[in-house]
């Protein structure tokens, strides 16, 4: 069917300034009355990419879908696809397809005829149709429910079906909507990697909106948070986990502690800020920072180091008390209350069961690297 | 690869005025050809209608038109409303306003050119003042009111409870009860009324078995009185009562109920501080459904009610198809519009309430 | 909660109250007197009077044709209206189209009879047409004010499709009378029968805007029934009271069957 494509997840185009981008957005608004629902947005993204767009409810990322598919005109701003200018183009004239979370597979017809709706009317012969219908209930693993109807279908297949009917136009863009959305977690996890294998089979370009943050984590070539109608980071997972670059990032992924300070002054190797939790914590050296400006310490739970005994290799350590523990089976989680009541999170892996676990009320140290910090001015 | 969809350039350009000038034209030939079908057997003509609209509206719409063309498809049903419900009332209005005639149409016209050749309008209250002057036609009012009110309160009294019974029944019953309380609906109301005659009139139903059972010596009067006008009432309109109360009690959670009677309520009490404040929506909604058409009842009072049941509908029927004052009808209709518009306004801020809420 | 006694008493004798006229029109059809109320044997010579009975036959025969076309019509305003209203967003003369497909559920049946039998008049005085009443002014009427019952069931049923549908429609590439016609429409098929039967059913049964709209040779039966009860009872009403009460009867139970069925087929 497709040559294996050259994929965006391993050449990465991004990461090359003069590669082209396959989709633009350039300063895209909407305004639903006095209501600004994506204010001055731009994005660039590549092709065979696997996007997601990551946000709380109400954040704008499902008007940017929709601006995308046709459904909604940008207030102000442009959005190129594959070069062309999709201002005035129609919903059923763009390059794209969407997968809905609702699925909305036509209740009326039977599977067959949902995948094949889109492909007899850019004019296939229904030989040519059925054919196409074929070959993408075999990629779906679905042919034996062919001439079924949508309710006689469970939440996985229906999610299958309709990926099916968005794929089956070969679009140059598929735009899903929260696309696990409505299924169990279990389910949820396994369909992940389906539509990860199916995406690099095919090559086609994924735009994936998500409020789901693992969901986006395994999915996604790169991530873009978005807030109040603004993409506040863009990156690879990685990079947003391990470098956020605001405090909201940080917070919104995974856990955080995170802790203000002042800083001092500027250093070639090791800096200090002045924190009122811990005094004086020793940190990497951060461009651009003024003597004395409020910056945030953000440190992953998963990166303190708790012991009974004080570490004195560590460069910052304080004591504490465990005021809280919670056990997960791979890992425990704590919570430390240091002397002036300030509560920090720990997580620690239970690599062995021969270790007595540090468990309630035990005087600790927490300690923290300095190249675990990440200094944070916003 | 498929033709590429954008390889057709930029969106021409539209221009609405040759589309307006069509669509115009297409109309008039429309509204022609509907002239003419009716020539057609009627039989044949329905059943073309059903085939010839929807390919009439697709035909228009399916000229290369995007959504932006849409108020084509707005102007058809916004037409028909028009002219057939919307200017019938400024006929109504300006009739109210013109003078008896014996002619054809029996009503002056709205002007007159004099031998000067002068433009005169003729208009006059006259005909409200007359209305609003004679005690019979603010009779006839005031006693429509009455009598909507009484039997919209006996329609409560006797619906509420078989809404809470509906309401409260466990599930294939509550389908059939449902049913039972629609089914009369879907037989002629005409009948359902005329149904009454055989119960209440002298020698009629209940008569009879209460003569059989010693209750009573001599036949009761029933027939041709208020007391039958109420009956008719209540009982046509009874499931316009029932439907919406057992739409609202049917969502009253069970839950409510418990927590009542576990914080020490007795059922009587629960009743009154929890399950009647919550079903007020339904109470008002059934109330109006019930009190707005029996406003303007003709066919009740025509039938069970005697020559003193005065019903401003039935003045006006009288007004019109025995005295044939076509104004002073037309006066007492747009009266009557005033005194049903109040109550459905207050319906409709209660349901918008309601939605909101929901 | 205990059980009361209240409650079933109440529901019986209203249920008993709802049915019993019903009954006794069906048990004294089959009443040999003339006398309705008084017993006098069986017998089905009130069937056969009817059958006889041509004014009868005949109005009947123009209330079912009046009930189709309007039924019809109704069907294609009310959609159109509903469709408009639930999914055009905001449009001039929005407001006024609620309005207009709102007011004739409240409107006394007098003021619109009134009403539009002056218009007639006054189209036929400036227009010429309609010429005279009949049955065209009777459909006519009845269509407009059965359409706003159509508006209603239609706009609900729009209301509550998953409007993603259509979107997904579009996105596959039809265009948006494409859509409509392929989505939009068997999807709310059944709402719109309905409608249609609710039309029809409205349209058979009213008596006061046909007496106002209609004209010579253009009597409903609902007309030609008044007609006979002002008079008082007539045991031939009874026998098609009785007829009517079959149809509805076994109207209801093919549908219930049916409805049956198909929920069964959903699970």
């Amino acid at each position: 069917m497709t040559s294996n494509p050259a994929l965006a997840a391993n050449t990465k185009p991004w990461r090359d300034p003069a590669a082209k981008p396959f989709i633009s957005i350039r300063n895209v608004t909407k305004r639903f009355g006095d209501f600004t629902a994506v204010d001055d947005v731009s994005l660039d993204v590549y092709r065979s990419e696997l996007f997601c767009l990551l946000g709380g409810s109400g954040c704008g990322k499902s008007t940017l879908l929709r601006m995308l598919s046709g459904f909604e005109t940008p207030t102000a701003g442009q959005i190129l696809i594959d070069g062309q200018d999709m201002a005035g183009v129609p919903a059923d004239k763009r390059p794209t397809n969407m997968m809905f979370q609702s699925y909305a597979l036509f209740p009326h017809m039977s599977v067959e005829k949902n995948i094949a709706y889109g492909l007899l009317r850019e004019g296939k012969s229904k030989a040519e149709a059925y054919e196409r219908v074929g070959e993408m209930l075999k990629l779906v693993k679905l042919e034996k429910f062919a001439s079924r109807k949508p309710h006689q279908l469970s939440g996985g297949q229906r999610q299958r079906v309709a990926l099916a009917r968005a794929l089956a136009k070969q679009p140059k863009l598929l735009l899903l909507d929260e696309p696990l959305g409505a299924l169990d977690k279990k389910l949820r996890e396994e369909t992940q990697f389906e539509l990860v294998n199916i995406q690099e089979t095919l090559g086609v370009t994924f735009i994936v909106v998500t409020h789901d943050q693992d969901e986006a984590m395994t999915l996604a070539t790169r991530i873009g948070v978005m807030t109040e109608g603004v993409i506040t980071q863009v990156g690879e997972p990685r990079e947003i986990y391990e470098t956020p670059k605001s405090r909201f990032v940080a917070d919104f992924i995974g856990s955080v502690n995170l802790i203000e300070g002042k800083a001092g002054p500027a250093a070639p190797d090791l800096m200090r800020v002045e924190t009122d939790d811990l005094g004086p914590v020793v940190v990497p050296p951060t461009a651009g920072l003024t003597q004395g400006q409020t910056v945030w310490l953000a440190i992953r739970p998963e990166r303190v180091w708790l012991t009974r005994e004080p570490r004195p290799d560590i460069a910052n350590s304080v004591p504490g008390v465990v005021q809280d523990m919670g056990y997960v089976g791979h890992m425990s989680s704590y919570v430390v209350r240091l002397a002036n009541g300030r509560l920090i999170r720990v997580t620690q892996a239970n690599e062995s069961r021969r270790d007595t676990p540090i468990t309630w009320d035990e005087q600790v140290h927490v300690g923290f690297e300095p190249s675990d910090f990440r200094v944070l001015t916003q | 690869m498929s033709p590429d969809p954008q390889s057709q350039g930029a969106p021409k350009p539209r221009r609405y005025k040759p589309l307006t000038m069509l669509a115009a034209g297409l109309a008039g030939l429309a509204g022609a050809l509907f002239v003419g079908w009716l020539a057609l057997p009627p039989g044949l003509q329905a059943a073309l209608f059903l085939i010839i609209a929807p390919a009439f509206v697709y035909f228009l719409i399916s000229r290369r038109m995007g959504w932006s063309d849409r108020w084509m498809v707005i102007a058809i049903p916004l037409l028909w409303f028009f002219v057939f419900f919307l200017v019938p009332f400024f006929v109504l209005g300006r009739i109210s306003l013109a003078e008896t005639m014996i002619a054809r149409p029996p009503y002056s016209p709205l002007w007159e050119t004099d031998r000067d050749g002068n433009l005169e309008i003729i208009a006059s209250l006259e005909n409200y003042r007359f209305i609003l002057g004679d005690a019979l036609y603010l009779n006839a009012y005031l006693s429509s009111i009455k009598v909507a009110f009484i039997s919209t309160i006996f329609a409560l009294l006797l619906g509420y409870p078989i809404a809470y019974y509906i309401a409260r029944s466990p599930e294939p019953r509550r389908s059939i009860l449902l049913l039972l309380v629609i089914l009369p609906f879907w037989t002629s109301f005409l009948l359902r009324v005329y149904a009454w005659i055989g119960f209440l009139r002298r020698e009629g139903v209940i008569n009879n078995v209460l003569m059989w059972l010693g209750v009573i010596d001599e036949p009761l009067v029933m027939m041709q009185t208020d007391f039958a006008v109420y009956i008719g009432i209540v009982y046509t309109y009874l499931p316009f009562m029932i439907l919406p109360l057992y739409a609202n009690l049917v969502k009253l959670d069970d839950a409510l109920l418990e927590a009542a009677s576990d914080l020490g309520a007795r059922p009587s009490v629960t009743f009154l501080t929890v399950t009647l404040p919550l079903s007020m929506p339904g109470i008002i909604a059934g109330s109006m459904l019930v009190f707005i058409p029996a406003i303007g009842e003709y066919v009740i009072p025509a039938l069970l009610g005697g020559p003193d049941t005065l019903m401003i509908g039935r003045t006006l029927w009288d007004e019109f198809f025995s005295a044939r004052d076509w104004p002073v009808a037309s006066a007492v209709a747009i009266v009557m519009l005033f005194l049903v518009v109040a109550p459905t306004m207050w319906l409709q801020s209660v349901q918008n309430r309601q939605e909101e809420r929901d | 909660m205990k059980r009361g006694w209240f409650l079933p008493i109440v529901a019986t004798l209203g249920f008993a109250f709802l049915y019993a006229p019903i009954v006794s029109l069906v048990i004294f059809s089959f009443n040999e007197s003339r006398l309705v109320t008084v017993w006098g044997g069986f017998s089905t010579r009130w069937y056969g009077e009817l059958l006889d009975d041509g004014q009868m036959l005949g109005a009947a025969w123009i209330s079912l044709k009046v009930g189709a076309w309007a039924a019809s019509i109704a069907t294609v305003m009310g959609t159109l209206a509903a469709f408009v209203l639930t999914r055009f967003g905001k449009f001039r003369g929005k407001l006024l189209m609620t309005g207009m497909i709102t007011a004739p559920l409240v409107m006394p049946e007098v003021i619109i009879g009134l009403s539009l039998l002056l218009l007639f008049v006054a189209m036929e005085g400036v227009l010429g047409w309609p010429a005279g009443r009949g049955m065209l002014t009777v459909i006519i009427a009845h269509a407009t004010f059965t359409a706003a019952y159509v508006a209603v069931i239609a706009q609900s049923r729009l209301r509550d499709m998953d409007e993603s549908l259509e979107e997904a429609a579009r996105d596959l590439g039809a265009g948006p009378v494409r859509v409509f016609f392929d989505i939009t429409l068997p999807v709310i098929a059944p709402a719109l029968v309905s409608g249609w039967l609710l039309a029809f059913t409205l349209s058979l049964d009213d008596l006061v805007i046909a007496s106002f709209v209609s004209g010579p040779g253009a009597s409903t039966l609902p007309m030609v029934i008044f007609s006979k009860v002002r008079l008082g009872v007539s045991p031939d009403v009874n026998a098609l009271a009785t007829i009517i009460i079959g149809i509805v009867a076994l109207a209801v139970t093919v549908a219930g069957v049916l409805l049956m069925r198909q929920s069964k087929r959903m699970r």
